[in-house]
């Protein structure tokens, strides 16, 4: 074993990568619930390729046979209604892990310096997993599926001058039709995932160029003993490998219990409507994006047309999505964790997390008066937080933080 | 405490009945339909309704004869003398005889294939629609439908009706609504199950890998990782 080690050390750096990234990367102690999101979203996506590799074996990208061939998945593929559940529930629980991923950087402070790039990078990979997970709803080519990408797409036609031929560019075609379902499956199975991979590497390189934050919002590098070793530091193997095999079983097992006893989830992760294969002639009465996209369409119909274009709301709601990216500059206070956060930071951060939570459920609800004015009403609260960021959070009392980790 | 128990299940149950509700049709009012799938004699009862009094018209394409015969414990021989009317092959999927033109020559429209109406329209939907015609004469075929206005249906079911009990019929369109619920998702036989043996196999896996984690753990708790300073 030894020898085949050396064998491959002297031709590729095996054990140096293993301990630089494993053995020997040293993390916080005190890491806390929190911080299970990052390698369950790992296993998600490796859960989603692999499912995928077995759907793309079945599924036919052509609009003629695209619904019937989910369904023959479902019924004459051995296990096809498994590895099918696995993927529907797999997307859903995708945003679920990320959403509480990256309300764990909220919470501790971990997109403030010196961890900027590993925040970005995380942005835009939540960027790409929207298209990704938008374009796969596009294939089972069902009602939902039609509509919901006649809506997100027609949005580019609303850009000034060349929105109507930059419509027709992305579709192929003058409306969605077959070629927009070849080229989406072909976006959804290459080009959108392989560009995931790739930045989930860099992600996990710059992070591990840093270090991990912890709860603490403290540097555990400031603090190191005689070997150069962070005093508050455990290596993540093996001490957070078993630790997040705990976290992987419970994630598991709650997956499970959805895709087993109810993988439509009441029309949240697979809507009822999709059930009905997609048909230009007959519009819905009810067109709305799966929940992970909601917040954002809320945003979209909040904001009024102008001069009778719809541009306004689409710049608002990318808006809404890149915004997140300033996050690093837009935060001036001095410490990381909301353990030590001022009362300001902490009253803003709550009114931002409910605004979020109304704005997603608004977006599922058909547009009536009063549901237009509440979105209104979140989606200034949701641009509040950032732009009012520079001022509240250099205001109010933060508590002294520790120069160590704490125990609890 | 009871009483908040109480009102808490009152409000859920509200919660649950006005979302399938606005999931399905709108504002009208869907009873429960009460289906049991893992009832077989039920399921058998509702495919030969279903294939008597319904796939003259209405296809479940998704569906092959020898799949509900597999699955609802039914032999291929059976399933050939008294589910198969047209002189399909077994493998064949369920395809009703009806030609598109004459269906748009005598109803107005194709009637709608019903692999997964279960799935669109939900179990409570089909039940209640069975159950909501009433006489119309000003409609062609002298009835209406109050889940569906002006449905392009004839009362298919009305000598049923007539020949068996009140409590009988209801249990037949029961059957049927829980065949097309089988229908949508054959899957649903087996998944419920096979759930329970994941969710135990997952459970022995957390407490062995729970007593891994506290057992290195130790070393972080109180001992070569503990700091000392």
């Amino acid at each position: 074993m030894d020898n085949n080690k050396n064998w491959i050390d002297q031709r590729f750096p095996l054990t140096k990568v293993w301990n630089e990234h494993l053995a020997e990367y040293y993390t916080p102690r005190n890491f806390n619930f929190w911080y299970f999101f990052g390698s369950l979203a790992i296993l998600v996506l490796v859960m989603q390729i692999v499912t995928g590799i077995f759907l793309t074996m079945h599924f036919k990208p052509d609009a003629a046979n695209a619904f019937a061939s989910v369904e023959y998945i479902m019924r004459d593929v051995d296990w096809g209604w498994l590895i099918r559940y696995l993927h529907s529930t797999g997307a859903s629980a995708f945003f679920v892990v990320i959403y509480l991923h990256m309300y764990r950087g909220l919470l501790y402070g971990s997109y403030k310096a010196p961890r900027e790039l590993i925040w970005i990078l995380g942005m835009v990979l939540y960027i790409a997993l929207m298209a990704e997970a938008f374009m796969g709803y596009v294939l089972p080519w069902g009602q939902m599926s039609y509509w919901g990408a006649q809506v997100i797409i027609s949005l580019f036609g609303s850009v000034p001058v060349i929105g109507p031929d930059l419509l027709i560019w992305i579709l192929g075609d003058y409306a969605v039709g077959d070629p927009a379902l070849n080229r989406f499956f072909s976006l959804h199975v290459i080009a959108l995932p392989l560009i995931l991979v790739i930045l989930v590497f860099l992600h996990i390189v710059a992070l591990h160029t840093v270090g991990s934050n912890n709860p603490d919002g403290v540097e555990i590098k400031k603090n190191k003993d005689a070997n150069g070793i962070p005093k508050d530091g455990i290596p993540f193997h093996p001490y957070y490998s078993v630790k997040d095999i705990v976290g992987v079983v419970v994630f598991l097992m709650i997956f499970s219990a959805i895709v087993f006893f109810s993988p439509a989830m009441n029309g949240y992760f697979l809507e009822h409507a999709n059930f009905v294969e997609a048909n230009p002639l007959k519009t819905p009465d009810h067109i709305a994006p799966l929940w992970y996209l909601t917040p954002f369409y809320s945003v979209l119909r909040a904001i009024p047309p102008l001069f009778g274009s719809q541009f306004p709301g689409v710049v608002g709601m990318f808006a809404a999505l890149l915004i997140l990216i300033a996050l690093p500059w837009l935060d001036r206070s001095k410490v990381k964790s909301i353990r030590y956060r001022s009362m300001p930071y902490k009253i803003a951060l709550a009114i931002f997390v409910v605004s979020f939570i109304i704005l997603g459920y608004l977006g599922m609800q058909p547009v009536t008066p009063v549901n237009a004015f509440l979105a209104r009403v979140f989606t200034i609260a949701y641009f509040g937080f950032f732009i009012l960021m520079p001022w509240f959070t250099s205001i109010g009392k933060t508590k002294p933080v520790p120069e160590r980790t704490t125990e609890h | 405490m009871k009483k908040i128990l109480n009102t808490t299940l009152a409000a859920l149950a509200a919660m649950t009945i006005s979302f399938n509700a606005s999931a399905s049709a709108g504002s009208v009012h869907l009873d429960s339909a009460n289906t049991d799938i893992s009832d077989q004699g039920s399921l058998q009862n509702g495919a030969k309704l279903f294939m008597n009094y319904c796939s003259g018209c209405h296809s479940i394409s998704f569906m092959r004869y020898n799949r509900i015969g597999k699955d609802l414990n039914i032999s291929d021989a059976d399933v050939e003398k008294n589910l198969m009317f047209n002189g399909e092959k077994i493998g064949d999927n369920v395809v009703s005889s009806l030609s598109d033109a004459g269906a748009v020559n005598w109803f107005g429209t194709t009637p709608p294939d019903l692999s997964l109406v279960s799935r669109s329209k939900g179990v409570d939907w089909i039940y209640t629609y069975l159950h909501g015609f009433y006489k119309d004469e000003s409609r062609i075929f002298g009835v209406n439908n109050h889940v569906l206005e002006n449905a392009s249906m004839p009362d298919v079911l009305w000598k049923l009706k007539q020949e068996r009990s009140t409590e009988e019929f209801d249990q037949d369109v029961r059957d049927i609504t829980n065949f097309l619920d089988y229908v949508g998702e054959p899957a649903k036989l087996v998944r419920v199950d096979l759930g329970y043996k994941v969710l135990g196999f997952l459970f022995i896996l957390f407490v062995l890998s729970y007593l891994l984690k506290k057992e290195y753990w130790k070393d972080v708790k109180y001992g070569k990782w503990r700091a000392k300073d």
